[in-house]
């Protein structure tokens, strides 16, 4: 059996890709890539179509953590499924025949994925054509005295939609399905041709809660493409803006998550805090969410000496206050009642899906991109990932406050160590083909594109929650319903960047 | 626990104690939205938030009018769970082709009299997603708009102020 690595050196090197290995392979090298996931050697990173007919495929192995991507011509509009062996892979699959009509062979489910029947044509990414309606079948559900509620696509809350099917024996929940792709816009579609600066711009826009992270990825990936690197400030300013927004996210979850156990007290108290950090962003780089401050090249705006005392005074004012909140939550037993030991989330699942963020490292997977494979300056700085194994809602709720506590060191440690300089290079009209990894406050976002003259000739982004979705339906099974609330928002996948 | 509640009692409301200069609008605001939501609703508004496509960063700044520094329902206004308690559908993103029928479904579920917010710069012409394949282009497009808040996303003070202006034009 072929290690990745070897599979890697049988390959046809694709030149110009950067910064990892990328490789035309064969349907047998494609196949023996596919056990290297199955039999957890490596893990999958992304998988996704090209117009043209080629499948891409990216992992990492588990042992040395190299990164490759490869990829198969598939000229007869077919390649041997992953999912197949690898069940992780068998949404993107899905997904990649609904976009590109290229069909995975073998795939144990071939139910559309995305494409919920609402659009004027069928493969939009591929050789487009006329739709055909078909019913979407939910999985059967089989036994005694089970009742289905079915949920959304509109929430009873101000969020995202998403169906979910519910099969429950009792309040026991026996089965949760999954429908997504409601907020579908296209992105990839609209990235084809765009500018480096409105790539940048649909980056940003995958998922707001997380567009520091997508903007750095995009760049990050561009610049791999264009052989380029942005000044030292720049990649301080950038960590500084993604431990900010990790900082918002983190408390708006703690406290949504307290919530959904209704304990308003601890909603109210992270809400303040949150609302301080939107407001540090609003001071420091001229936008709450720090919406299109990066940009391929650098950062477009620059830290104040005003505005490094105002995140200061912010790092402050947390350490201040959070501790209490932190007693608050570890000593309100009624709280813990509904936290502790509820959703619990397998590690070994947690592993073979490559789940990244809270829900992994509260599984005990301790994956996170700052460190491998790493990018500036987190190298130079000294920090720790938090990982827990009891995998409940709980362990994903401290795991946040851990990291609460590592991001306002790292932020302190960049104040005090900013380099100074310029804050942006300019991005070449170059081409060239780039992949990036970048570590969002929910997990990894992995960012392939490639230029041509300057411009977007292909871009696919993947979320982190590609991977976690499909946890939750695990992670839900035996709990009773009016605890979903409460595992879905501890696991707090997005809509938006799954479907993008 | 008892701590912190009594921290919180002796340390006032937030949404008074912090005089930022971009928090100077929200007391005119509070004001002006009390006198208009009284004379044409009585005191409340019930709104329903409906994402259609959003990128989900419009969602966090509505989110952010319940917290202590905005507090939404001091003026009446408060979110609430179907389109059947809402008088104000508050609507974002480009409209997604796989959204459109659910937002008509919630918009005919919603009694009358109804208006019809669209929140932020995509929900308004599409913004960055127009003429994707699977995106319809504005919420003006399934359903009449009386009130467009821009912004990418609007800010809880932006917000505030479009619904004001919404009580006003509606209470013509």
């Amino acid at each position: 059996m072929p290690s990745l690595q070897s599979i890697v050196t049988q390959g046809r090197a694709v030149e110009a890709h950067r910064p990892w290995p990328r490789v035309a392979v064969s349907p047998e090298l494609w196949t023996a890539a596919a056990n290297e996931l199955a039999e957890g050697r490596a893990t999958l990173l992304g998988l996704w179509g090209e117009a043209g007919c080629t499948v891409h495929m990216a992992l990492i192995g588990e042992d040395n953590h190299d990164i490759a991507v490869l990829s198969l011509a598939c000229p007869e509009l077919e390649f041997p499924s992953v999912g197949r062996r690898h069940a992780p892979a068998i949404r993107l699959e899905r997904a990649l025949h609904s976009l590109y009509g290229l069909r995975p062979i073998g795939i144990p489910d071939q139910r559309p994925w995305l494409d919920l029947g609402f659009w004027d044509r069928q493969f939009p990414l591929g050789a487009c054509s006329a739709p055909v309606p078909q019913p979407y079948l939910f999985l059967p559900v089989e036994g005694e005295n089970l009742h289905q509620i079915p949920v959304g696509p509109v929430h009873a809350g101000i969020i995202e939609p998403g169906h979910f099917r519910f099969t429950a024996s009792g309040e026991t929940v026996a089965r949760l399905e999954e429908r997504l792709g409601y907020v579908h816009k296209g992105i990839e579609s609209l990235m084809t041709g765009a500018t480096l600066e409105r790539g940048a711009r649909l980056a940003a826009r995958t998922s707001g809660d997380s567009t520091v992270a997508y903007g750095i990825a995009f760049a990050r990936a561009v610049e791999a493409a264009l052989k380029i690197d942005p000044p030292p400030r720049a990649h301080y300013l950038r960590a500084v803006m993604a431990e900010l927004e990790r900082l918002a996210n983190h408390f708006g979850d703690i406290g949504a998550i307290c919530n959904d156990a209704s304990f308003v007290l601890m909603y109210a108290h992270c809400g303040i805090l949150r609302e301080l950090v939107l407001r540090a962003g609003e001071t420091c780089f001229g936008h709450r969410l720090m919406m299109d401050r990066v940009i391929p090249g650098g950062v477009t705006t620059d830290l104040s000496s005003e505005g490094v005392t105002a995140l200061r005074d912010l790092t402050q004012q947390i350490r201040d206050r959070f501790p209490l909140l932190i007693e608050l939550y570890d000593n309100t037993a009624s709280l813990q009642d509904r936290t502790a030991a509820t959703g619990i989330l397998d590690g070994t699942l947690a592993r073979r899906f490559g789940a990244a963020g809270f829900v992994g490292r509260a599984s005990g997977r301790d994956f996170d991109a700052r460190k491998t494979p790493g990018y500036p300056p987190y190298s130079g700085l000294d920090f720790t990932v938090p990982v827990l194994t009891a995998g409940d809602v709980n362990a994903r709720v401290w795991i946040r406050i851990r990291e609460v506590e590592q991001s306002l060191a790292l932020i302190e440690q960049m104040l005090e160590h900013l380099p100074h300089g310029p804050i942006a290079i300019r991005a070449s009209d170059g081409s060239g083909e780039g992949l990036a990894l970048v570590e969002g406050f929910r997990g990894d976002v992995l960012v392939s594109l490639r230029l041509e003259a300057g411009h977007v000739a292909r871009c696919h982004l993947r979320d982190a929650s590609w991977f976690q979705w499909p946890l939750l339906e695990v992670a839900i099974e035996g709990n009773i319903v009016a605890d979903f609330p409460l595992c879905n928002k501890s696991f707090n996948c997005s809509y938006s960047g799954h479907d993008s | 626990m008892r701590r912190t509640l009594f921290e919180s009692l002796t340390r006032g409301p937030l949404t008074e104690t912090v005089p930022r200069p971009q928090d100077s609008g929200i007391a005119e605001l509070a004001a002006a939205v009390e006198r208009s939501a009284r004379r044409r609703l009585g005191r409340s508004l019930a709104i329903r938030q409906v994402d259609a496509g959003s990128c989900n960063g419009c969602e966090l700044e509505i989110h952010a009018l319940n917290n202590a520094f905005y507090d939404l329902e001091r003026f009446g206004l408060r979110f609430v769970a179907s389109p059947r308690h809402a008088d104000v559908l508050l609507v974002t993103g480009p409209v997604s082709k796989n959204m459109r029928e659910a937002l008509e479904r919630t918009y005919r579920a919603t009694p009358d009299p109804k208006w019809v917010v669209a929140v932020g710069d995509c929900a308004s012409d599409g913004g960055i997603f127009s003429g994707s394949y699977a995106v319809v282009g504005g919420v003006w497009q399934v359903v009449p708009v009386d009130l467009h808040i821009g912004g990418c996303p609007p800010s809880p003070n932006q917000l505030l102020q479009g619904l004001l202006a919404l009580l006003e034009a509606s209470a013509k």
